[in-house]
């Protein structure tokens, strides 16, 4: 396998186990590589490092979970794989910059006016000429 | 004076299939996706690391843009790979195009050098095809 395949299959690793606890252990063995060598190739591909990459897959599927309404908070704290509400609440907002209850209740506003006044987000253009009349 | 551009029109066969392409195997982010009470969905997406613009998702399909004979003429067009819509631009080619490669996006060639920097071509799951480009370092 070669160099690219490697490191890819550590990130592909991310996406697919974020939610357990990953260590650089883990993920430098899964791209067979030392743990130094791994970490150096993984930010000289990414420009970040593992650990801020997980970071950001964490927050990006919490952001996701948060809009979808479902399950509370702390119950989306937990399934995006951080161990207390305070240590997800402190890298949410370092993230977005808001708290996830704030980013929670905005996205529920803006979903609401998506259903009830989709034209507030549609240029005209685009919806005179490509819709039907309504 | 225009400034910059804020949307970017790709048009596909299958608004879902495409949501499905973009978002969950070029992880890309929705940016809006709206539906009118006549059926007419809104469907835009962007790189995550690019907020200011937004990739509209456009079914073509017969009504009041196109009549039945244009919507089967672009769509054929489309299908056959004969639009090229764009470049895509990544920190490191080879790596993403083994990400990619990896999801099963199909790629028409593979990581090349060329005086612009490092470049690959690769397909949507409607048929257009795109650069995915790197800059050569220090540009």
């Amino acid at each position: 396998m070669d160099l690219y395949a490697r490191i890819v299959r550590a990130k592909l690793f991310i996406d697919e186990h974020y939610s357990s606890p990953i260590d650089l252990e883990t993920l430098s063995s899964e791209a067979c590589f030392s743990k130094y060598h791994f970490l150096r190739l993984f930010k000289r591909t990414y420009n970040k490092t593992p650990y801020q990459y997980l970071s950001e897959i964490r927050i990006e599927k919490a952001k996701q979970k948060l809009k979808a309404e479902i399950a509370s908070i702390s119950e989306v704290c937990e399934e995006v794989g951080f161990e207390s509400n305070t240590s997800f609440t402190a890298k949410f907002k370092e993230y977005t910059g808001e708290t996830p209850a704030v980013f929670r209740l905005r996205a529920m506003q803006t979903q609401h006016l998506v259903k009830t006044q989709p034209t507030r987000f549609i240029p005209n253009c685009f919806s005179s000429q490509f819709s039907p009349e309504e | 004076m225009i400034t910059r551009i804020s949307h970017y029109t790709i048009y596909v066969l299958d608004q879902d299939q495409a949501y499905d392409f973009y978002v969950n195997k070029l992880g890309f982010e929705v940016a809006t996706d709206a539906t009118m009470d006549s059926g007419f969905r809104w469907l835009t997406v962007r790189p995550k690391e690019q907020k200011d613009i937004e990739i509209v998702l456009m079914l073509v399909k017969p009504g009041p843009m196109y009549d039945d004979h244009t919507a089967a003429q672009l769509r054929e067009l489309i299908q056959k790979g004969k639009l090229g819509s764009g470049v895509f631009e990544t920190n490191d080619c080879r790596a993403t195009y083994a990400e990619l490669k990896a999801k099963g996006v199909e790629f028409m060639s593979e990581p090349k050098e060329q005086f612009y920097g490092i470049e690959a071509l690769f397909k949507d799951n409607s048929g257009n095809w795109f650069s995915l480009s790197q800059k050569p370092k220090g540009n």
